[in-house]
This record gives structure tokens, sequence and C-alpha cells, in this order.
């Protein structure tokens, strides 16, 4: 069991802009080393979640807490690995070297004789199990090889809370269980907390030790017992919904036009 | 002149004359400072931000022939504070093509007006849009050595945080670094390495210097240093060439440079890849 203290608390916290507000009244407490899946329809607010946690974004009202202080833009104990698919460039960059500038990308100066980043950057690739393509160009590789490579970028920095913005969009099931797997080692292992953003919570149910699910303006959090259920649901959307389940322990949410729990995609 | 056959005896009657010393020193450091923001401009896809920064210089530099300044003070103004806008638009400058154009467009037509209010040579318009090397003076060789020092040590300052915001703008951002400075910063430095390079190929011809070479090297290498030092090497190498065939054909030196940057570019792209391949297959077989 992992030190249990509280890195992220939130009391009756609004985000959104003056005017627009995206969800109220979120109450969140999250431990060290927790696994923590953040659920809800497209547009519900996920990403500003992480905005505010980030601090790119200030709280409409309430009060947001990260490591016992308010949200501070470049927070090294933070890493985050932003929704993306294909690399944003054709350019052709060896994987390797965007792991290094992970640790060492805030440093000014040349630094010619420093090799440090490059050390700590191959233990950690060999750590995601991507040694194999380090070398490669980053616009060659396959979606799931590129996740890695994120996630080596983000973890190389040694942060102890993790943020992954849709790291499993875009991958077929078997590479989606495979990252999955990895990402929980790596919470597990190095006792980092993870928010990971996701559509799906179906693959994420063994791994997880709570949820935040975003809808309607609203936000639920606890443990998946608590949150999945018929009655805290239809609380949140707001219409009496139904949470099935099947023999595996998979969730489908039906009565909503967005069925979370269906794999639509 | 004509060309003898011992190229040793070529050179040393070549750097006989003062205006060719002028034109390989200043050519010399434009071409190190071209290959190497060059880099940073293929990477961050700034090739059309470059491109209107020229000629938005090109405005800066008719205004400095009509006031009686050497060009390259309009021109640095000129891109600068061009440069400064763009970096302001926002964090994709490459999507404000539609924007960006307009502007440019503007500027092209009051560097017409400039010129045409210029009773003086119509050479002028020449050399800045198809650059003059071979009359480089003096004084512009010191200042774009100085010039060249103030990039070399600003890039070498902001390298890995350039590199890294370049890369992985939403990550750096996050980490902390100041993306829209670094943007700023960045602009500012193309200002000034499209201005020196102005001097050489003119404001039309700047792509040989600032992206040719850049996107040659990246065909060849994968690590930005390395990248960085091929592209340089093939900026260097044409600028010398280039001033050398110049010296004894009665061709612009401006057109022999961008031809043999478009040959690397054409050889690195289609020739390379076929050697490679050969090479691989033979090792297979063997």
């Amino acid at each position: 069991m992992s030190t249990q203290y509280e890195i992220i608390t939130s009391k009756n916290l609004v985000a959104g802009y003056p005017g627009k507000i995206v969800w109220r009244d979120a109450s969140l407490s999250i431990n060290r080393g927790e696994f923590v899946a953040v659920i809800g329809p497209n547009g519900a607010g996920k990403t500003t979640l992480f905005r505010l946690l980030l601090g790119l974004q200030q709280p409409v009202s309430g009060t947001i807490k990260i490591f016992g202080a308010a949200p501070k833009r470049g927070n090294p104990q933070i890493s985050y690995v932003p929704q993306r698919h294909i690399f944003d460039s054709d350019a052709n960059v060896e994987s390797l070297e965007l792991v290094r500038l992970g640790f060492s990308g805030k440093k000014w100066g040349l630094g010619l004789f420093s090799h440090e980043d490059r050390k700590a950057a191959l233990d950690v690739l060999e750590d995601v199990g991507a040694t194999d393509f380090a070398h490669r160009s980053l616009g060659v590789l396959s979606g799931g090889e590129l996740q890695r490579i994120f996630l080596a970028e983000a973890l190389v920095s040694k942060p102890t809370l993790l943020l992954l913005d849709e790291p499993l969009s875009n991958l077929d099931m078997r590479r989606e269980r495979e990252l999955l797997q990895l990402i929980n080692s790596v919470v597990r292992s190095r006792n980092v907390t993870v928010l990971l953003i996701a559509h799906n919570i179906n693959p994420l149910l063994p791994y997880l030790d709570k949820v935040i699910y975003i809808a309607n303006g609203k936000v639920a959090t606890g443990t998946p017992k608590e949150v999945l259920t018929s009655a805290s649901l239809s609380a949140l959307f707001g219409v009496q919904v139904e949470v099935l389940q099947d023999s595996r322990g998979n969730i489908a949410v039906v009565g909503i036009e967005d069925c979370h729990g269906c794999r639509t995609e | 002149m004509t060309f003898s056959i011992n190229p040793l005896i070529d050179l040393q009657q070549m750097f006989q004359y003062q205006f060719m010393q002028h034109a390989f020193e200043a050519g010399t450091v434009v071409a190190i400072i071209a290959g190497i923001v060059g880099y940073f401009v293929v990477l961050r896809r700034s090739s059309f931000a470059a491109h209107a920064l020229s000629h938005i210089g090109f405005s800066g530099a008719a205004a400095a022939v009509l006031v009686g300044v050497s060009p390259v003070y309009g021109l640095l103004l000129f891109t600068s504070v061009g440069g400064l806008g763009i970096a302001m638009l926002g964090r994709r400058a490459a999507n404000r093509d539609v924007e960006i154009g307009i502007v440019l467009a503007l500027m092209l037509g009051l560097g017409v007006l400039f010129l045409s209010l210029y009773t003086g040579y119509a050479t002028e318009a020449y050399s800045i849009l198809f650059g003059e090397i071979l009359g480089v003076s003096f004084s512009n060789v010191l200042l774009t050595l100085i010039a060249g020092v103030i990039v070399i040590v600003f890039i070498s300052f902001v390298y890995r945080p350039l590199l890294f915001a370049s890369l992985d703008e939403d990550v750096a951002e996050a980490k902390g670094l100041p993306v829209v400075l670094l943007g700023i910063i960045f602009m500012l430095l193309v200002a000034v390495a499209t201005s020196f390079a102005v001097q050489v190929v003119g404001v039309l011809l700047i792509f040989s210097l600032m992206v040719t070479p850049a996107a040659t090297a990246q065909l060849l290498a994968k690590r930005p240093g390395r990248v960085i030092i091929i592209s340089t090497v093939i900026a260097l190498i044409a600028t010398w060439l280039g001033l050398f065939i110049g010296f004894f054909e009665p061709y612009p030196v401006s057109f022999f440079i961008t031809t043999i940057v478009f040959f690397f570019y054409l050889f690195v792209r289609f020739i390379t890849p076929r050697i490679k391949n050969f090479v691989l297959v033979s090792e297979y077989e063997t």
C-alpha cells in the first residue's frame, strides 16, 4: 500500500469562464499513487480539469490545491501528455531527442557536454518498452509506439502526478490493453498518481482506484463502485439512467444518447 | 576572367580583389546563420513567415535607399517589426497565411512606391530583389559579423527551450516555458538572418539559404545538432562555390547559389534513398 496522502483537493470548484460555466461543484480528493479515470461526453470539460491542474486556466470560483498549494504553471512534479494521435510535424526527428527534451528542455544554454539527459532518456525508454524504436523518427511511429514515447517524455522528469489526455483513442483493443497495463505498472512501481482521460471506462475498470465522471455541467467523483451506479449517474445526468453490468464486470450506461459504456468508435 | 587549370591559382587570383574578400567574409557569416536559423524555420513550419519577412524587408530596404542609408538598416527595422507582428499573431503563425499574405502584399506595394520615388540607379531594386554580394562594403561585412555573433550567442542560449517549444509546444507550455516569448525571439532571429541573407541572395531567393539547406539536411539526419551542422555545411558550400564560379563567369552569384542548393536537395531527395536501398539489398544478398 502506498503512503496515502492527498495530492489534489478541491472544494466547490467551478470551471470555465465568467458567463460560460463548463462545470460546477467539483469536490475532489485524490491521493498519492492512485490511478484515476476522467470520464465524460465530448465537450464536458475533461481537458478543462487538466488545464486547471496545470495552472493554465484559473477557476471561476472555489478552491483547488495540488501538493497543498494553488496550481502553478511549470510545476516540476506534474507531467502532461496532451491529446494527439500523430506527431504534429512530419519533421524527421529521432524519438530519443523528444524524450531527452522532457528532461532538459527547460535548461537554457547549450550544455554541449552534458549527456545526463541522454542517459535518463534511455533508461526510461527501456522502462516503457520503447528501446526498439527509440532511434526511429517520430514521424514513422505507430499510434501505440508514439504513446510510449510520450509516456517516456512525461516520466523522464520523475513527476509525482501524470496527466494523460486520451492516450487510448486511436488504438486497437490489443494495443489499448498493452498500454493500460504499462501505465498501471508505472503507477504502481513509481508511486505516481495518474489522471487519465478516456472515452470508454471498461478497459480501465480492472486498474482504477477512482473515477471522476464529468457530465451535464456536474462532476461526480469517488471509487468506481460509488460513481458507476444507477443512482449516482442519474443524479449526474439529471435523467433516469441505468447502469448495466455484464458477466465480466463491463458496464453500460443506458438512457443517455452518448453511451459511454458502449464501444461505438 | 576565365578558369585556369589549377584551382589554387584561381583562388589566389580571386582573393587579390578586396571585393571578393568582403564577399567571402559576409557570405560565410550569412551561410552559417541561415543554416542554423533555417533549421528552426523548417522545424516550426514557418517557411511562409520567413518568406513574408523578406518581402516586408523589401519595403524597408527600399525606404533605406530612399533616405540614403544602407539597405540593411531598413531591412533590419522592417523585418524586426514584421517578425514581432507575426509572433504576436499567435501560437501557430503558420496558420495565419491569409493575414500574413495581406500584409506582405501591402509591403511589396510600399516598396515599389519608395523605389519609384528614388531617382538614383535602377540597379538598387535589382540588388535588393536578387542580391548583390559582390558589392558589399567593409562596414557591412563588420555589421554582418556582429549580427552573426549575436544570432549564434542567442541561439546557444535558447537552444533547448526553443527546440522543445518548436517540437512539442503544448507540453513545453505546461512545463512553464515562455512559449510566446520564445516565438518572438525566434521571429527576431529569422528577421536578423533574413536581413543579412538578402545581401547575398536577395529578397526573392531567400529560400535558397533559409529553407533549402535545412530541408535537405533533415533528409540526412534525425538529431537536431547534426541536422544543423549539415544544413550549415550545405549553405557554406553553396555560397563559396557560388562566389567562386560567379567570379569567373559573367552570371549572378545568387543564381549559382540557388542552383547548387537545389541540386543538393534533388540529389539527397532522390538519389540517396536509392543508394541506401542498393547497399541494404546487396548486404542482404551476401
